[in-house]
């Protein structure tokens, strides 16, 4: 590929939406320059693997409502049509205080928006002197991503939030059991949901099976970090556009925390031990007998 | 696949909605409410392609209730469907048309119940019944497991018992 070419297409599509002519670029790493990344892989190695159903933004996010507020986690992983792009990229992106996204699609295009959305929370902020409910920040990103429907602009954000006080009376049309926090799905197609439970991107079918099977409102704090963790696990493990890191939020009425990131590698290697163990155990079982 | 159904009676109107929102083949909610109240008497039942449902049905409530705020009185269930209708037309062929189906149910003090159908190519009729989607039960391969009931008659809108047919 030419530069003209890299600068006329259009710009990186995640996952298995790249079977189109696609320039390798925009990896959240910022030292790294289109000049650096190499370009498009050859057809030959992209379209070697067919597609079981349409699936898009190649990553794996959830987050989900519990009594302890609400627990966010992806995993770290950008992939560019079969190359990993970044090993180490942030999906979730802290929007102010009390307002993290997690963001799938086209990672330009999600931090982008981010910062859009940011902005235009703060001058909300500034006009009306209180702060922007969850509901209403999922509302406004929706209408800002409305005109872009049916253009190559992809973006899957999952906003959780803390509404405070200040935020002022708003429809709480689901049991929020007296909780101020909220979760949204909007999507650039123009879906915006309310829910308890999101998971977006291609392994989120795994992490739902976890998550279904396992979340409910009364999960400790502890327990909903490890169900998060596990999900993602499960996910980067059978899929491949997901994988390297998981980073953990947790949003209460004092903010967002971060958890330290932590390679999953160290879990393959420890679920292989674990599993190498237990054949042996089970031989000699049948040994003793 | 999404289903709608409106019956007409002699003096009420019953519609059934069902409850999933979904993306490609995963179910995100299954709660999901698809009636939008556009007055005391007038619920608009709307499926689609994704954000063009809520935009486009939130656009005609909002203006229901302009209407009313400016003029002092509700719209009317025919107005209000032909103005639902008109601005279906006039989007359909401009860029951005929006693919919803919808069903207008209302009560009115002076003409009774009314139940109204129209599709995407905006097309509109008054009908005693009507449905959109295949709401099969057990020959389905995907079956719908819940549906929002709601009964619109002359002291406005009830909800009835959400309905769950088949396994879980």
């Amino acid at each position: 590929c030419t530069r003209a070419k890299t600068l006329s297409s259009p710009c990186v599509l995640f996952g298995q939406r790249a079977l189109q002519n696609c320039s390798a670029d925009s990896s959240e790493d910022p030292f790294l320059t289109s000049s650096t990344l190499p370009t498009c892989l050859p057809f030959a190695s992209s379209q070697s693997v067919p597609l079981p159903f349409p699936m898009a933004h190649g990553t794996t996010t959830l987050a989900f409502m519990f009594q302890g507020g609400v627990l966010a986690a992806a995993d770290t992983r950008s992939s560019c049509s079969g190359l990993v792009a970044c090993p180490a990229s942030q999906k979730i992106l802290p929007i102010h205080s009390h307002l993290v996204g997690l963001t799938s699609g086209t990672s330009a295009d999600c931090a982008l928006w981010k910062r859009i959305l940011a902005r235009e929370l703060r001058l909300y902020q500034l006009r009306h002197g209180r702060r922007l409910s969850t509901s209403g920040a999922a509302k406004l990103l929706s209408h800002m991503l409305h005109p872009f429907k049916g253009t190559e602009l992809c973006v899957a954000a999952t906003l959780c939030g803390w509404d405070g006080g200040e935020t002022g009376p708003g429809s709480r049309g689901e049991t929020t059991k007296n909780q101020m926090t909220d979760l949204f799905y909007v999507c650039s197609d123009g879906t915006r949901l309310r829910g308890m439970l999101f998971s977006v991107g291609s392994g989120s079918p795994y992490a739902y099976s976890i998550l279904d099977q396992g979340v409910h409102w009364g999960l400790t704090v502890d327990e909903a970090k490890s169900i998060a963790r596990e999900a993602v696990y499960r996910a980067t493990y059978r899929d491949a556009y997901s994988g390297n890191c998981v980073d953990m939020y947790h949003i209460t009425s004092k903010g967002w925390t971060r958890r330290n990131r932590e390679d999953l590698k160290e879990e393959y290697y420890r679920e292989k031990e674990r599993r190498k163990h237990e054949k042996t155990e089970r031989r000699d079982v049948t040994f003793s007998d | 696949m999404e289903y709608l159904i409106g019956i007409q009676g002699p003096d009420f109107v019953l519609v059934a909605a069902d409850n999933v929102a979904a993306s490609s083949i995963i179910q995100m909610k299954h709660d999901y409410d698809k009636m939008f109240k556009l007055s005391e008497k007038i619920l608009l039942l709307c499926v689609g392609e994704a954000g063009d449902t809520v935009q486009f049905a939130e656009y005609i409530q909002k203006n229901v209730q302009l209407y009313k705020m400016r003029n002092g009185y509700e719209l009317s269930p025919a107005a209000a469907a032909n103005f639902t209708r008109k601005n279906l037309a006039d989007y359909l062929r401009s860029r951005t048309p929006y693919h919803v189906n919808l069903l207008l149910a209302g009560y009115d003090d002076t003409d009774g119940p009314g139940l109204y159908y129209m599709d995407y190519l905006s097309s509109l009729a008054k009908a005693p019944f009507a449905a959109h989607g295949y709401g099969l039960n057990k020959r389905f391969i995907l079956n719908l497991p819940s549906f929002t009931v709601r009964l619109i008659d002359k002291e406005g809108i009830h909800d009835l018992e959400k309905l769950t047919l088949g396994t879980k």
